[in-house]
């Protein structure tokens, strides 16, 4: 059932332009960083001399994409999340979905997947690209790896809080801007409380949770903390429909 | 099994304080189509929310088929088909695909769907819109995708809310033969304000007023209480009252604006043949005589009034 769901979302991002438009933008994005990465390279490396300075192309290349990845997604997320629940919300379909023998966490489940499942795609692509390099040399395929899982741990971050605001309001351009706003805010707290490095509230970055899985690090607490951050807005989608049916 | 599909007892709904819907209970058994009727913010939709899982009640309880919805409303949900107010559709889906989602969503077995799809749309008249999308079909259209998806899954009870909204007179009479059809193997719920409707295609009647039952029934009560003691009467050369009264049943003589006589009698003493007898022995010139039926309007209105007043 949570698949159908994902499916359909699935399918309606491709029966518009949208998806597929998306999509390619992003990708000539991504492209264009891989290849300015891979062009550069020989050029920054041959004017470094010590050996410290040096590093594998795979880093070079890497560090590149997924940091304008990350960047990117934070526009992407909420132009994909924001119709999800609000658009059905204005449109009257919710109705349909809550007649058909389907919890509401199956709903919500599915519309999260389906989203997650778009956002894979891109990142499918990337990893695509990345392990091309393999073809000319040998290359880190943990550090990838860890890239990869990161920035789909980030993504589906996001995700779950463009589904959250999403079900909050009618508008889906309201529902955009708010979780732009909110991501953009979680993302640079550590930037905000730079001078107080033991501030508690540093530990709701995204961005510090996302680092360590940029330098190919897997760290447990990260995993955690995704994890949680995932769940937590799921359940506040999950109640805030079922306010809906309570209250009418 | 027991043959009782739709069982709502007690359902009441609160709005910030006052009772949209208060204390409604009824029963539907398999086979019957049960109308729905009331003045606009009566509680007709209120309620159908609630009978499908959409709003939870304030008090009271629903039970399809002998399920509660509130304990097991995926079970109790599935045997639900429901057409809400304005039909729930995705605009950029094509018919198909969107019957297809709908079947899947209602757990129609994988094999099954593709005939699923094709029975709904042949018995909704949309065989020819299949590959259409959404968007781009008319009012009319887009309300029988809105019932196709309502039965897809072949449901047990069948809830429709206003069906025939929007449709032209031709896709009228055939949305009702369809709910007709419906009612033979499952049970249908509708709601509408129009009233020749209600007349037309259902068993049982149910009135609605600011969120009471003011009427639960059979449709042939409801028609009864159409057959009144009245006739109307019609003469070129109208005689005085008193000789009206005189003819043996005749209780009272009233003059219509339109210059017809609109005459009284006694219960079971119908004074037609008498009043014809008359009529041609002096010379009246009767030109129309017929028993004045209380149309269902009036039914209507006197059944919402007499709440009001009370």
């Amino acid at each position: 059932m949570i698949l159908n769901i994902a499916r359909k979302e699935l399918k309606s991002l491709f029966v518009s332009p949208m998806g597929w438009i998306i999509l390619a933008l992003l990708q000539l994005v991504f492209g264009a960083y891989f290849f300015q990465g891979v062009d550069q390279y020989f050029q920054v490396m041959s004017g470094v001399m010590r050996p410290e300075e040096r590093m594998g192309v795979t880093e070079f290349v890497g560090k590149n994409i997924f940091s304008i990845a990350s960047f990117v997604m934070l526009f992407a997320v909420p132009l994909l999340s924001m119709r999800l629940i609000s658009e059905e919300r204005r449109a009257q379909t919710l109705t349909f979905l809550f007649s058909a023998p389907l919890s509401l966490l199956e709903i919500v489940l599915g519309k999260f997947l389906g989203l997650v499942a778009f956002l894979s795609i891109l990142i499918l692509l990337i990893a695509g690209m990345m392990f091309s390099l393999n073809l000319w040399a040998e290359i880190d395929f943990g550090y990838i790896i860890a890239n990869l899982l990161g920035l789909w741990l980030l993504v589906a971050s996001f995700s779950a809080l463009g589904l959250y605001v999403s079900s909050l309001t009618q508008q889906p351009v309201v529902a955009a801007i708010i979780t732009f706003v909110a991501l953009f805010g979680l993302l640079l707290l550590d930037h905000f409380l730079a001078g107080d490095p033991g501030s508690l509230i540093t530990h709701f970055s995204l961005m510090r949770h996302f680092e360590p899985f940029s330098r190919g690090l897997l760290d447990t607490q990260d995993f955690v903390y995704f994890l949680l951050f995932i769940i937590t807005f799921l359940i506040l989608t999950v109640r805030r429909l079922d306010a809906d049916r309570l209250r009418g | 099994m027991t043959s009782i599909t739709v069982e709502a007892s007690q359902l009441t709904r609160i709005y910030g304080g006052r009772e949209a819907v208060s204390d409604v209970s009824f029963t539907l058994k398999k086979g019957e189509v049960l109308g729905f009727l009331g003045p606009n913010g009566a509680g007709k939709s209120t309620t159908m929310k609630m009978l499908t899982g959409n709003l939870a009640p304030s008090s009271g309880a629903v039970k399809i088929c002998g399920i509660d919805m509130m304990d097991n409303p995926r079970e109790a949900k599935a045997l639900i088909g429901y057409l809400p107010e304005s039909p729930p559709l995705y605009r950029e889906f094509t018919v198909d695909e969107f019957l297809t989602i709908a079947a899947r969503l209602h757990r129609v077995s994988r094999s099954h769907i593709k005939k699923a799809v094709q029975v709904a749309k042949e018995r909704c008249g949309l065989t020819e819109m299949g590959k259409r999308l959404i968007e781009n079909l008319s009012k009319g259209y887009q309300q029988r995708v809105g019932i196709a998806q309502a039965i897809i899954h072949n449901p047990m009870v069948v809830i429709l809310d206003e069906p025939t909204v929007g449709l032209d007179p031709i896709q009228i009479r055939d949305i009702r033969a369809l709910i007709k059809e419906l009612g033979g193997e499952h049970s249908v719920i509708l709601s509408t304000h129009i009233l020749p409707e209600v007349e037309m295609i259902c068993d049982h009647v149910q009135i609605i007023h600011k969120g009471q039952l003011v009427f639960n029934g059979a449709i042939d009560v409801l028609k009864q209480q159409r057959h009144s003691n009245r006739l109307l009467v019609g003469f070129s050369h109208p005689p005085a009252a008193e000789a009206l009264l005189l003819i043996p049943g005749v209780q009272q003589v009233e003059t219509l604006a339109s210059g017809l006589l609109r005459i009284t009698h006694t219960e079971g003493a119908n004074p037609t043949e008498a009043l014809m007898h008359a009529a041609v022995s002096n010379g009246w010139g009767l030109h129309q005589i017929n028993p004045d039926q209380t149309s269902m309007e009036e039914v209507f209105v006197q059944l919402t009034f007499q709440d009001q007043a009370a």
